[in-house]
């Protein structure tokens, strides 16, 4: 098996790199000379573990799911990122980018949120370090997640609706880098996922990679191996299942399974599943899998999730889409919801819709009756309550 | 022939370069757009093609690019129109977009077909440094395309040495490190632009972002061979009711 791992531009294999106009590249150049030697100082590593513990509340827990595992037919074990404080895996790494902003000088963060997960998160560690937080959010997501907007705000971020083009995710994203732009010595720009140039993708996996550390630690107290069968995450741009993987990246025994957000289905008009649709381009400084249009425009995609609602997808994981070390999945907008129900009365967790399309992706695999499988939870259901009561009541269009 | 060294062999003072983008106000504008900018004193003209997503540009001509879009400009349907351009155009036209866009046609293929129609440069501002110098910029030379990096205050002075010696054409001096159409304090550009004037550059030195009337055409003129105008345009053109005379008034308020 060919070596997944990043190389000195940026790649992993023929995706990465920084495609950026010359006024990002001050500021994309000093966090690429410095993000490796700041994270894996001492004193930042001791602020970022205690934060990580005392704050966030790590370990998150692996939970053995023994009714949902009776009715798969195979050892179906959770990593409870719903557990963490904000309610998600985003919070680590809004943790590290924003401790590593405080030693590159910086007193303003931007950030970028679709959901608004890492928006909060973003948010949440700006209010606790003091520091000014301004959130760009696509017009149309303000509506739909007026609960994550509020949070925003009580923390004290400014919270900054991006009106251009679908006013979504893509959109905020667009709005994040302008400001970046026009903002180049004191802002520091967090983004969510494992996208962006290099070094953002393999940034953001790094804090990701907590998760993974302490699968491995937690699986081998419970079954006495380090290694499971099977590892699924869902994907829009990437990051829980790049934290979930990255530390299995190189363990040929392991499969790596990525669930992509079908929408309405994949041949729809009305989906997010990138992999499937798109093919190589340059999106928000990155050559990766877009989905776009003959001639190069981006276009909207369509998915119940917002987290998942993403026309690209990060380097690696085009990397192990093309490499195939990766199996990539996808599930509807209808099954993720019927697993987000399922979970819920089997287990008694409210799964975020995100999560529940990797759920969904535990349908699609053949398993034998032992095979260990670890399932990435990232987020929990509170901010899905609304599509949630819909659905109950048969509301949903 | 190459029309950008001719230019600048016959003027290098007080070089006006216009930003357009192609299929706005109408689909068919184009052409309009170019003889009237021709016509009206604009020594070099800047086409843009529209993006969806164009991260170095504000929010005029952003705007203009999604009008464009939604009027049908696509680059296909760009180098049709540009088919006959060099019967009534014989100012040097470049070519500015996204990388994306510009991939999906295929690189090889637009760099031949833009030559053939008589382009004379590309301005392609996320075109990473080292994908030109291992890929791209060797299909452009072969073409006889010119390349024309950006710079900003904050780009190192090795960096924009290195930079203008693998540009071709000129030289982008982006103003202030924002995206177009913001405003500036001119000061701050002059001594930018003076510090420039002293690396002795291979290439003329035009001028861009925040450059939108007399006095600013004049106060980035000082320091360097000229000025690119985009936002400040387009806006005139939002609200026109006839290409020509708008132009025609536009471009009076800078040059007359």
């Amino acid at each position: 098996m060919q070596k997944i791992e990043i190389d000195q531009n940026g790649y992993y294999g023929n995706f990465g790199g920084a495609y950026i106009p010359e006024m990002l590249y001050p500021n994309v150049e000093e966090l690429k000379s410095k993000y490796l030697e700041i994270m894996y100082e001492d004193s930042f590593q001791k602020e970022f573990q205690y934060l990580l513990r005392d704050y966030v509340g790590r370990p998150s827990p692996l939970y053995f799911a023994e009714r949902l595992s009776t009715q798969i037919g195979a050892k179906i074990y959770l990593k409870r990122e719903d557990l963490n404080h904000t309610g998600a895996h985003k919070i680590n790494n809004a943790i590290g980018q924003v401790l590593l902003a405080q030693r590159l000088g910086k007193t303003r963060i931007i950030a970028e949120t679709g959901a608004g997960q890492h928006g909060v998160a973003t948010a949440t560690v700006c209010a606790l370090k003091g520091l000014q937080c301004i959130v760009y959010m696509g017009a149309v997501d303000i509506e739909r997640q007026a609960p994550n907007v509020a949070r925003m705000k009580m923390l004290g971020a400014k919270v900054i609706p991006a009106k251009s083009g679908s006013q979504t995710l893509k959109d905020a994203t667009n709005e994040a880098i302008r400001d970046w732009i026009n903002n180049p010595t004191d802002t520091h720009y967090v983004i969510g996922s494992v996208v962006g140039p290099h070094p953002y993708p393999d940034m953001v996996a790094r804090f990701q990679s907590i998760i993974s550390e302490e699968i491995r630690k937690q699986l081998k107290e419970k079954t006495g191996s380090e290694l499971p069968d099977y590892l699924v995450a869902c994907v829009g741009g990437g990051s829980n299942a790049a934290g979930t993987f990255y530390h299995y990246l190189n363990e040929e025994d392991v499969k790596l399974v990525a669930v992509e957000a079908a929408g309405k289905g994949i041949h729809s008009g009305m989906s997010a599943a990138t992999t499937q649709l798109g093919t190589l381009g340059v999106l928000h400084g990155s050559k990766s899998i877009v989905m776009q249009t003959e001639d190069g425009q981006v276009v909207e995609p369509h998915s119940i999730s917002a987290g998942l609602d993403y026309p690209g997808i990060g380097p690696l994981h085009a990397h192990l889409f093309e490499s195939k070390r990766g199996i990539f999945l996808s599930a509807t907008d209808d099954e993720a919801l019927k697993e987000a129900f399922n979970l819920t009365r089997l287990e008694g967790i409210i799964p975020a819709l995100e999560s529940s399309h990797a759920l969904a992706g535990l349908r699609k695999l053949d398993f034998k009756k032992e095979d260990v499988v670890v399932v990435c939870l990232s987020g929990r259901g509170d901010k899905d309550m609304d599509t949630y009561m819909k659905s109950l009541n048969g509301d949903l269009g | 022939m190459n029309r950008i060294k001719n230019l600048f062999d016959n003027k290098n003072k007080n070089v006006l370069n216009v930003y357009c983008t192609a299929g706005f106000p109408k689909l068919n504008s184009t052409l309009v757009v170019m003889k009237a900018l021709q016509n009206n004193g604009a020594d070099l003209i800047e086409l843009g093609m529209p993006y969806s997503d164009p991260l170095a540009d504000g929010e005029v001509i952003q705007q203009s690019g999604s009008i464009a879009l939604k009027n049908g400009m696509t680059i296909k349907v760009l180098f049709e129109q540009l088919k006959n351009f060099r019967k009534e155009i014989s100012v040097p036209v470049v070519l500015m977009g996204y990388l994306n866009p510009v991939l999906q046609y295929g690189f090889e293929k637009f760099c031949e077909d833009a030559a053939s129609l008589g382009i004379d440069g590309l301005i392609l501002p996320d075109m990473p440094q080292i994908s030109f110098e291992n890929e791209y910029g060797a299909i452009m030379k072969k073409y006889g395309l010119d390349f024309i990096f950006l710079v900003t205050p904050e780009t190192s002075e090795e960096r924009v040495k290195n930079l203008d010696e693998l540009s071709s054409g000129f030289l982008y001096a982006v103003s202030s490190s924002s995206t177009t159409g913001k405003d500036k304090s001119f000061e701050d550009v002059e001594k930018y632009l003076q510090r420039l004037q002293s690396y002795s550059l291979k290439n003329p030195v035009l001028t861009g972002f925040g450059v939108k009337d007399k006095t600013t055409f004049e106060s980035v003129c000082k320091y360097s061979n000229g000025a690119i105008i985009g936002s400040a345009y387009i806006k005139a053109l939002e609200n026109a009711n006839d290409i020509a005379t708008a132009t025609q008034t536009f471009l009076a308020s800078v040059i007359g």
